[in-house]
């Protein structure tokens, strides 16, 4: 059996006297693409900012290769390889594509801040490392063309796509994405689909939160079902297609129902 | 090429820069006979040395309204030194700097975490407890203030004088005006090259948003503490040279509408352009005194402009040259 590159045990998170997590626990192998569904307000983006510990945890644990990082302050979680993009197209707005590129490469700098200052020799080789690293990551999510752009002229699709890009300079083990296909179109939705593929194919696990049915039951290894801030079913996307539970959770949100059986 | 060319127009600048501050400017004081010039000039100098400081906190999204504070401190922090302690300025003018920077670490430590206007708010009460401090405290003499500070002395290394004794000189404003214009330059070089290189990358991300710096493995909260302590050294230095120039130093030196001066210095410039406080500075110095001859309404027609500026120019005064070049 393989080794999980991330286990959550017992996790639960209040907001006072709402429990948003409910003592959830699950496993994230090396290389799959898992997603977590659920319901609005399930608990999805609090569970996703408590991996990367932009939240604290009320109780339980999150262990990642062997250490625990619940409550660690969130640079240093991701700079162990644990990174998030975020569900509200949250971007560097006056920055240009590139730019934002450039500088969350920050993580892989070995030079100190006041050596980049001085213009050490380090500090130079690594400035053009990470040009060239983001000119590649531009290029691998079909950016270049935009590279020049300010990031707040950026349609929507591409905006994700961005986000991805942030993210993947600063070279992550897990990279969380939350909501990557909301207010996409099918084709937009299928091309993000294909890049996700494309970015695990890079040999990053990927974790996503997403609404939309379809496309969760297209991209994911494997299925974890929220529902009032508790696990209610985990499986592949055939088990959860069948799950009387699942179905019962989304009884009413007729969207989401048609989505489970299409595909 | 484009890149030659702009990097030669760029040293042009600066030689033209220096020569204007230097030896031009000093030669058309020696002209005129002009010698009030010198104080004047010299107090531009530190104002925006102490401007720069808070163009840096805005620089990673903080409206800071307490530079009045570190000034105050700085200011203090000599006086007592050089009065007290029987320190040299040379001694006194770094440690200045380094106390206000250590002050604001300790306040900092928990304000940096406020934005917008809470952090406006507060540092705007920081600049009043500076004042209302300075009067209560034993050690800075309440409402009397530290008078009678004497001349910077001469500075030595090894048996060698590096700067006069500068009660030596026949016009120790000449060398007051020096000293302000050369740490200015020093200062805003520092500026320039900050905010080219990473730190300047970083800090641009975290005025964006912090959340998302931080999920890209950045420590904001020991980026915030940096700059704001740089920040307020700045501040600290423009006040430890203000009280040895004007030889005294007063909880009414710098109060809360200097604060708020520095802070309008860095709008009217621009908050966009490392040189904008500089150009702010002398622009509000010199416009608040061309206005004087109006009188009762020179506060009226000098808040009129300003607000009209700020309107016409959101991106400050550098934003006119440099608008057609931004874009490409
Ligand atoms: N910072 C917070 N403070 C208080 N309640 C919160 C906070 N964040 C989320 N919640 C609540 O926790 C529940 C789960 O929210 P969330 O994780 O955003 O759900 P989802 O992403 O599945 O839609 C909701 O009821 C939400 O109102
Ligand atoms: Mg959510």
């Amino acid at each position: 059996m393989k080794k999980p590159l991330l286990q959550v045990n017992h996790l639960t998170k209040k907001f006072g006297g709402l429990t948003a997590n409910h003592d959830i626990s699950f496993q994230v192998f090396e290389q799959e693409i898992l997603s977590v569904i659920g319901p609005n307000g399930a608990g999805k983006s609090t569970l996703f900012k408590l991996i990367s510990s932009f939240l604290r945890t009320t109780s339980g644990e999150i262990i990642f290769d062997g250490n625990k990082i619940s409550n660690l302050a969130p640079h240093i979680v991701a700079r162990m390889g644990i990174v998030r993009t975020f569900q509200e197209t949250t971007i560097f707005k006056n920055m240009t594509v590139r730019e934002s590129v450039v500088v969350a490469h920050h993580i892989r700098a070995k030079a100190n801040l006041f050596g980049y200052f001085l213009g050490t020799s380090t500090a130079r080789a690594e400035e053009k490392e990470f040009a060239r690293s983001a000119d590649e990551i531009l290029d691998f999510l079909q950016l270049s063309s935009l590279a020049n752009e300010v990031a707040s002229n950026l349609p929507q699709g591409h905006l994700r796509a961005l986000g991805i890009a942030i993210g993947l300079a600063s070279n992550p083990k897990i990279l969380l994405l939350d909501e990557p296909f909301a207010g996409m179109n099918h084709d937009e939705t299928m091309q993000m689909v294909e890049l996700v593929r494309k970015v695990r194919d890079r040999g990053v696990t990927i974790l996503l939160v997403e609404h939309d049915m379809a496309a969760v039951m297209r991209i994911s290894d494997r299925i974890i079902v929220l529902n009032f801030g508790e696990k209610i079913a985990e499986g592949t996307p055939a088990e959860i297609q069948e799950n009387e539970q699942v179905i019962e959770a989304y009884l009413g949100k007729e969207e989401d129902l048609v989505g489970l059986y299409t595909c | 090429m484009g890149l030659i060319i702009m990097q030669n127009k760029k040293i042009l600048f600066t030689a033209l820069f220096l020569i204007f501050v230097l030896v031009i400017i000093p030669s058309l004081i020696v002209m005129t006979s002009r010698w009030d010039l010198y104080y004047t000039l010299s107090s531009v100098a530190l104002l925006a040395i102490a401007s720069a400081g808070v163009w840096l906190t805005f620089y990673i999204g903080r409206i800071n309204i307490g530079q009045g504070a570190f000034a105050l401190v700085g200011g203090y922090v000599t006086a007592i030194l050089i009065t007290k302690a029987g320190f040299s300025f040379w001694l006194a003018l770094p440690f200045s700097g380094l106390f206000a920077a250590f002050i604001s670490v300790l306040i900092g430590l928990p304000i940096l975490r406020l934005r917008g206007v809470y952090f406006a708010m507060i540092t705007l009460v920081l600049t009043e407890v500076g004042r209302l401090s300075a009067l209560a405290l034993p050690i800075t003499n309440g409402a009397k203030g530290i008078s009678n500070i004497p001349l910077p002395g001469e500075l030595s290394f090894a048996g060698i004088t590096i700067i006069p004794d500068f009660a030596s000189f026949e016009n120790p404003r000449m060398a007051f005006y020096y000293l302000a214009s050369v740490l200015m330059i020093l200062c805003f070089a520092t500026l320039y090259r900050l905010s080219n290189s990473r730190l300047g990358h970083l800090c641009r991300s975290m005025q964006q948003n912090e959340e998302l710096t931080s999920s890209i493995g950045v420590n904001i909260a020991a980026i915030r503490i940096i700059i704001f302590a740089l920040s307020s050294f700045m501040g600290g230095i423009g006040g430890s040279i203000f009280a040895v120039m004007s030889q005294s130093i007063y909880p009414s030196s710098f109060q809360v509408a200097d604060s708020i001066n520095f802070m309008l210095n860095c709008f009217l410039g621009g908050l966009g352009y490392v040189f904008g406080p500089m150009l702010g500075t002398v622009v509000l110095y010199f416009g608040w005194d061309l206005l004087f001859q109006t009188g009762k309404y020179q506060m009226l027609i000098y808040s009129s402009l300003l607000i009209i500026s700020m309107l016409v120019l959101p991106n400050g005064l550098l934003s006119i040259r440099l608008s057609g070049r931004k874009k490409s």
